[in-house]
């Protein structure tokens, strides 16, 4: 078995996937340096920079996709899909049903996401339920590094558009550029089973929509996705030492979204409590209790997630995420 | 009226002075997140903001803290904001990249290209509610590339806006060569949009607050927009801790974490061709080398000793100047460093 960090694992997957692919080319921003290591392995035709021109260069990549080829293009930051969002609300997420079906964009967007090392409200934002909200988008949202490599090779195989985000404290590479800039100073609440782990010798697809269970746990089950799957696991640690059994489930992916493992889990529990980084009205948290809803479960429901911009002061910053003492206290009260 | 070197050269010296402290509370850990300063372009935000007056505005970018120190904006204040302190500019909500002064109507932002945007609607408000009030946009040679700065461009001239768009251009957008992803010139760009456009010596203070001076007059007296395109070196690189100038700084430190992935990666099996995989390789270190030839490195790039050395004749003055400068500018840090109030 191998450990790898989170970064090196999805650009080890993807070296595997380009290495089998010819199809799979890299562009985006400063990608001659940020991926480096593909640069001087798949030469420069594959491994691409671009200027700063987000609605030229994800537009095209949407439509080579739709020409045959495989495109991953980077983001500097799922915040700067702002700029571009055209291509992926009005084009990659339509081309299949306003095609008949005939025809598809298979690119793979690859962003950094997620706050907690201070870079404020303009650049740590999640974004996933406002991109899972369109009907045609798959994003994919892994919280280890096992899942990161296997989710992007699935990405690859994808017949439509993904977006992949990689959280900012889980990437090895993007909080040293974005957070600490090589400074011993300065310290982030990293998730140690995140940031790096066990990773298979070859890479193998892992099948996009399916959650998994963290942790079992009778009396509630916290669903979540990315950095605040460990976030919760602390929690759940710390409520387990009061016999308060918690569960924990890795959506992996907000859309499609594993409907069946909620239900099920809820179902058992009667206790969902909900831990999203992105923000709380209209997203994520609100969509899984319909889906309970719709299936007729009828359970006690908390959520903790982000309810406003995102302050730059680290302390209000670290109040406002998900953090472990919110869960926890999340949990009681559902346990009341 | 020409251009008095000496105030010039105090709102200079000032405004490194204050970066300079940024720096090191930067490094202290105090600061946290990115940090963009805009050490070695005094000379063009100094050149351009020594002409607005009330009711001017700015659109800034990621780059801010210079133009809103020079503007007259409280040092303290934005110090403040830049340590998260509740007291700060903006409360400690925004931070570096995301500072405001509605007082000065001056707005940051850290998405690259919405200078452009920003400074139209700040002179279409100009044109109903202030005559003869200007907008400046500053921005990089990046920036250029974006769409919404080029329709900006678009609007502002067939709306004759009073805007003046300042391109900072140090030559590099991030970490990758604006001369290999960017069309054309940019100047003629400029000028296709309909936008006179000139080219102004971004090291030169003097020669910066001549041509902003004939720039923003024309834009106050209703004749439009200008382009004004100036070089200048950024002495950090993009940000504070910028890879590329760690590896000049500390190679022995640097080098190793860079090359012994990149060498594995390169001899790994599977992937291109050997002279694929070699052109791949001359990308890297020619990005490398471009860093240690870096003008940045070469102190006449730097505006500061070059003003300098013209009010060298009068030194007692400089040094009486400079002395005074660095005093104020510890009174800021230190009045900035006060306890947060309760």
């Amino acid at each position: 078995m191998r450990t790898m960090f989170f970064t090196q694992a999805v650009d080890d997957a993807l070296g595997q996937a380009m290495t089998a692919d010819p199809r799979i080319v890299l562009f985006g921003e400063d990608v001659p340096l940020l991926r480096r290591d593909l640069l001087v392995r798949f030469g420069p035709k594959r491994v691409r920079g671009t200027p700063i021109s987000e609605s030229a260069f994800l537009g095209a990549g949407v439509a080579a996709a739709m020409a045959g080829l495989r495109p991953v293009v980077e983001m500097y930051m799922v915040d700067f899909l702002g700029v571009c969002m055209d291509a992926l609300l009005n084009h990659a997420a339509k081309v299949e049903l306003f095609s008949g079906g005939k025809w598809t964009a298979p690119v793979v967007v690859r962003g950094p996401c997620g706050g907690g090392y201070g870079d404020g409200g303009q650049h740590e934002q999640s974004l996933w339920g406002w991109l899972a909200h369109i009907p045609g988008l798959t994003v994919v949202v892994p919280s280890t590094p096992a899942d990161a490599g296997g989710l992007i090779l699935a990405a690859l195989q994808h017949d439509g558009p993904v977006i992949f985000l990689e959280h900012k404290l889980l990437s090895e590479t993007w909080l040293e550029f974005l957070g600490s800039g090589a400074r011993r100073t300065v310290k982030f609440d990293v998730p140690a089973e995140g940031e790096k782990g066990a990773v298979p010798e070859k890479w193998e697809a892992l099948p996009i929509g399916k959650a998994v269970l963290r942790r079992a746990g009778g009396d509630v089950t916290i669903v979540s996705v990315g950095v605040s799957v460990h976030r919760a696991l602390e929690a759940a640690q710390a409520l387990g030492s009061e016999g308060i059994s918690a569960g924990v489930l890795d959506l992996r992916s907000v859309s499609p979204l594993d409907k069946t493992a909620v239900c099920e889990a809820v179902a058992q529990t009667g206790r969902l409590l909900v831990v999203d980084e992105d923000y709380e009205g209209f997203g994520l948290s609100g969509e899984l209790s319909a889906v309970v809803s719709e299936a007729g479960i009828s359970c006690k429901y908390g959520r903790v997630c982000t309810q406003a911009t995102i302050p730059y002061a680290r302390h209000l910053e670290d109040q406002i995420l998900p953090n472990k003492n919110r869960i926890y206290c999340g949990v009681r009260q559902l346990m009341q | 009226m020409p251009p008095d070197l000496w105030s010039l050269y105090a709102l200079m010296l000032k405004s490194r002075l204050f970066e300079e402290a940024i720096a090191k509370l930067w490094r202290d850990g105090l600061i946290s997140g990115e940090m963009h300063l805009g050490t070695g372009e005094e000379a063009i935000i100094a050149g351009v903001v020594a002409h607005l007056r009330e009711g001017d505005a700015m659109a800034l970018d990621h780059r801010g803290t210079a133009a809103l120190f020079m503007r007259g904006v409280d040092p303290v204040l934005i110090l403040r904001e830049l340590l998260g302190y509740p007291d700060g500019l903006c409360n400690g909500m925004g931070g570096h990249m995301h500072l405001f002064s509605k007082q000065y109507t001056a707005a940051s932002s850290g998405i690259v290209g919405t200078e452009g945007p920003t400074a139209a609607g700040f002179a279409i408000a100009a044109q109903y509610l202030r005559p003869g009030a200007v907008a400046v946009a500053f921005f990089g040679e990046g920036a250029m590339n974006q769409g919404m700065l080029m329709e900006s461009m678009s609007l502002s001239s067939v709306w004759n806006l009073p805007v003046l768009f300042v391109c900072k251009d140090d030559g590099w957008a991030i970490t990758t060569e604006s001369a290999k992803v960017t069309g054309g010139n940019l100047n003629e760009r400029a000028r296709g949009l309909g936008i006179p456009a000139a080219e102004a010596d971004g090291l030169n203070v003097s020669a910066m607050w001549e041509a902003a001076h004939g720039a923003i007059e024309r834009a106050r007296s209703g004749q439009g927009p200008t382009f004004l395109h100036a070089r200048c070196v950024h002495l950090e690189g993009h940000f504070l801790g910028f890879q590329p100038i760690r590896i000049v700084r500390d190679p022995l430190r640097e080098i190793p974490e860079i090359a012994i992935p990149l060498t594995q990666s390169f001899l790994r099996f599977g992937g291109a061709t050997l002279s694929e995989r070699m052109a791949g390789l001359k990308t890297v270190i020619a990005t490398v080398l471009s860093t240690v030839r870096d003008p940045r490195r070469d102190p006449t790039n730097d505006p500061l000793p070059r003003a300098r050395t013209t009010l060298q004749s009068d030194a007692a003055r400089l040094q009486e100047l400079e002395g005074q400068l660095e005093k104020e500018i510890s009174n800021v840090l230190a009045s900035a460093l006060m306890e947060v109030p309760s």
